[in-house]
């Protein structure tokens, strides 16, 4: 096993313990920055693994997305709705716990088992490496034409739909109270960004 | 680097890896009870699945690399699901005054 090798073993085995450890701290941290922190840390270190993939542009639309704008909008949603509350407790919540993750780790010995036993078609034609950039220009301006298209129009409706949704004063009552929900509060724009919590 | 003796990382250790990724993200999307971790646990997921397809992209499928295409949209996607899934969890929080996932109850029976 020659340098280069052994290289890309080594980062491959860190990456993926970043990967691992990480998410198991994204799920499991009573904190919820820390988590957030820590979900940015599992985007770079997926963009690490796309790198040893040969793949660079997705790797730089990785960090530009993901963690350029996914993840400081979830820290702004943290900070938006960041509200001390006592969790009520529920019963069976341990129960809960174990039997979900009995499931999940059913579900990762089956695709685990389908991963070892089915006879992938390996080795298939060599890796064109760093001209995987333009390959990408090129089939997302012929044959992925229409998708791309479709993206940017979905793009577009979640902009829109995201600016619909969090504008300050859609609705002002209660949706479990009952109370009517004046729509033509739509287009007011100077009542307070939280509703006020003594009324409610 | 992709002959078949000589590759430092197999197929299937990616695809472990993403797997493992993937059952963490339905941990959390079951058992979280702050929406805003609900939300992360997706995203988790969505790069369990990006990692497969970049896999097979670079070790399958290697002259027309499909699945970083692929992976582009599911980025585009992740991204607009996540503006508007914050949107909504950004209503609701108005609305209710908890993010506490075992309140959103309106529609069960």
């Amino acid at each position: 096993m020659n340098i280069s090798n052994s290289t890309e073993l080594i980062c491959f085995a860190i990456l993926s313990i970043v990967v691992i450890l990480g998410s198991l701290g994204v799920i499991l941290l009573r904190n919820i920055v820390y988590s957030a922190f820590l979900l940015g840390g599992v985007f770079m270190a997926v963009a690490g693994l796309y790198l040893l993939l040969n793949a660079s542009f997705v790797a730089a639309a990785q960090v530009l997305v993901y963690v350029g704008a996914v993840n400081v909008l979830i820290l702004f949603a943290i900070m938006l709705v960041n509200k001390k509350e006592e969790l009520k407790p529920i019963k069976s919540l341990q129960i809960r716990r174990i039997l979900s993750a009995i499931v999940c780790s059913g579900l990762l010995l089956l695709l685990i088992r389908v991963d070892l036993t089915t006879p992938w078609d390996i080795p298939g034609p060599a890796a064109i490496g760093e001209q995987a950039t333009e390959r990408i220009g090129e089939h997302l301006f012929t044959d992925y034409l229409l998708p791309f298209e479709l993206a940017s129009v979905l793009l577009l409706m979640a902009m829109i739909g995201a600016i619909v949704l969090a504008r300050r004063d859609v609705l002002v009552s209660d949706v479990g109270t009952g109370d009517s929900v004046d729509q033509s509060l739509i287009e007011k724009s100077n009542t307070p960004l939280l509703i006020d919590e003594s009324s409610s | 680097m992709l002959n078949n003796s000589s590759v430092p990382v197999p197929l299937e250790a990616y695809l472990v890896l993403a797997s493992l990724l993937f059952c963490i993200g339905v941990w959390g999307l079951i058992n979280s009870r702050n929406a805003v971790r609900v939300l992360m646990s997706i995203e988790l997921m969505l790069n369990a699945v990006n990692i497969n397809l970049m896999a097979f992209s670079s070790y399958i499928d290697g002259a027309l690399i499909r699945g970083q295409v692929f992976s582009v949209f599911v980025i585009t996607v992740a991204a607009a699901e996540a503006a508007v899934g914050l949107a909504i969890l950004l209503s609701l929080y108005r609305n209710r005054v908890t993010i506490d996932m075992e309140n959103f109850n309106l529609l069960r029976w």
